[in-house]
């Protein structure tokens, strides 16, 4: 059975015509790293809120576990575009509020153990008396990613974790990404505009294609064994070939069903197009 | 970099010269009646000496008259904040409350202290309640508003996270709205003590309670109006400390 799906969803922001998405079907499996990519403005964060509960859908259904989701909750965790840290709390301050509130009544010493235990796994005890206001960019987003991993979620939430990262702070926390996952096995959802990141990381991506009325294409598995090794991943076929097949879905959205001939020589002018994209694999 | 430093240290008393050369002129061309400076120092240096000495209910050093006002204008302040903070939580908090309350807020919140205190009289019979009645009354607005604004502007992600934490009405009260709207709250604070602190004045000089405001209209009447002098720079020397004092514990708050 999938943890997640979602079936038919649209929805609209009050003031615009046409959705901003619809007709979104999504399953996600147990323990699957999913990677849902698209263009800025498509709707990802929209599409993220919905699956968080944050929001609710216009018409269709999101069920969770079996059942339909109803508001938010800890066991669908989420690291929000700009980390969102508490700042009047200290980094363990703000791991042990999300511990607390995961598992209310552990007692003040095993709460502690347990947000000691998401410091370390993010490699942060030499922070972990600092405020966010005093962190680098890449450290506030570890203790997002800690505080969102100590709630002990079905299900980890991403909303283009690293995109208020510089690039080289970037693929350090992609590995790290990485790493981190291998260790504690959750499912992941993340949303991003950035391609190589998202097949670098995920089992499988879903592009979502350009709003308004924006929609999920095909989702595409990335074939690739793990650990992923960053350095020549760009040379694999499978790598390529799944860089070829997400670019055609989305690219595919402006013209009504491309031929994959019709499609293949405007790639470049997509590339272009989006800014992340243009980071080529051979650049990093 | 020294005449810089020297600057910054000489011209504040520039500005102090200026005032007091203008006020001699004052004295010796158009208003005859208003003491030099000279002769208000002479009259006025045993309070300022001897701060505390007492003669009788009135006749005080600066400092007890002083410390008078301060205690009135604790425990009004002390009033405001504790009516006006969650006052400012509900109307932050609840559109209902805002809808029925606010005009009313309005309308209430531009009244004089000077209208204000023949009504605490009538409600209370006695001068002090109604004095600390009008202190609290007339200052807590900005805390009232300062408060409501910053429960308005709680950063939405902020609230979005205690909704992923599921946490309880109590818990986003106390873990989040609060903590984030404590910067809001200390600017409220401190803009009304500087307002508690405008209203004793006018309080003491209604009731003639003794106190600075008390001192400066007996002296009044008494036409030793070197003391009239004296109570004003008083009043301006210690709204200016609490002032400062405010102003940092605001700081730290907003650090934190």
């Amino acid at each position: 059975m999938n943890l997640l799906e979602l079936r038919n969803v649209e929805k609209s922001f009050p003031g615009r015509t046409a959705p901003v998405l619809a007709n979104i079907n999504l399953d996600i499996p147990e323990g699957q790293f999913a990677a849902i990519v698209g263009c800025s403005g498509a709707g990802k964060t929209t599409l993220i809120s919905l699956i968080a509960g944050l929001t609710t859908p216009d018409r269709g259904d999101i069920t969770f576990d079996g059942r339909p989701s109803h508001g938010p909750g800890p066991e669908r965790a989420i690291v929000f575009q700009n980390y969102s840290l508490l700042p009047w709390l200290t980094v363990r301050e703000n791991i042990a509020l999300a511990v607390e509130a995961a598992s209310p009544g552990l007692g003040k010493k095993a709460t502690g153990e347990h947000a000691q235990y998401f410091i370390d796994l993010v490699k942060l005890s030499a922070a972990d008396n600092k405020r966010p206001r005093e962190l680098s960019g890449g450290m506030r987003q570890r203790v997002a990613l800690a505080r969102a991993l100590a709630m002990e979620p079905r299900v980890l939430l991403l909303d283009e974790p690293l995109s208020a990262l510089d690039a080289l702070t970037r693929t350090a926390m992609q590995d790290e990404l990485a790493r981190i996952w291998g260790e504690a096995k959750t499912t992941v959802i993340m949303v991003t505009n950035d391609l190589d990141e998202a097949i670098l990381l995920a089992d499988c991506v879903y592009p979502l294609t350009r709003g308004p009325r924006a929609t999920l294409g095909q989702a595409i598995p990335v074939a690739l064994p793990r650990p992923r090794i960053r350095a020549g991943l760009s040379l694999n076929p499978a790598y390529q070939r799944a860089r070829r097949e997400i670019t055609r879905s989305l690219e595919g959205t402006k013209e009504h069903e491309p031929t994959v001939d019709a499609v293949q020589p405007q790639n470049h002018s997509f590339v272009t197009n989006t800014h992340p994209l243009t980071q080529t694999p051979q650049s990093i | 970099m020294k005449i810089h430093q020297l600057k910054n240290a000489l011209l504040p008393f520039v500005g102090v010269a200026c005032v007091v050369a203008l006020w001699s002129l004052l004295s010796v061309t158009v208003a005859p009646d208003l003491p030099s400076p000279l002769q208000s120092w002479n009259e006025s240096k045993r309070y300022i000496l001897e701060p505390f000495f007492k003669e009788g209910e009135m006749n005080q050093g600066i400092g007890r008259l002083a410390y008078f006002s301060l205690i009135r204008v604790a425990q009004g302040y002390l009033l405001a904040i504790l009516i006006g903070t969650p006052l400012g939580f509900l109307l932050g908090l609840s559109r209902n409350f805002t809808k029925t309350f606010d005009p009313l807020i309005q309308i209430l919140r531009p009244i004089s202290p000077l209208a204000w205190l023949p009504l605490g009289l009538i409600l209370f019979q006695r001068s002090e309640p109604a004095a600390l009645f009008t202190i609290a009354i007339c200052a807590m607005w900005p805390t009232v508003i300062n408060t409501a604004v910053g429960v308005r502007n709680i950063n939405q992600d902020y609230l979005n996270v205690g909704r992923v934490l599921r946490l309880s009405r109590w818990q986003m009260l106390t873990k989040i709205i609060v903590p984030a709207t404590l910067p809001y709250l200390f600017t409220g604070y401190r803009l009304s003590l500087g307002i508690a602190w405008l209203v004793i004045v006018a309080a003491e000089m209604l009731t003639g309670a003794v106190g600075v405001g008390g001192f400066l209209w007996q002296e009044y009447n008494s036409l030793v109006y070197s003391h009239i002098i004296l109570a004003i720079v008083t009043i301006g020397v210690i709204g200016y400390i609490l002032d400062r004092l405010m102003a940092l514990a605001e700081l730290r708050f907003q650090r934190a």
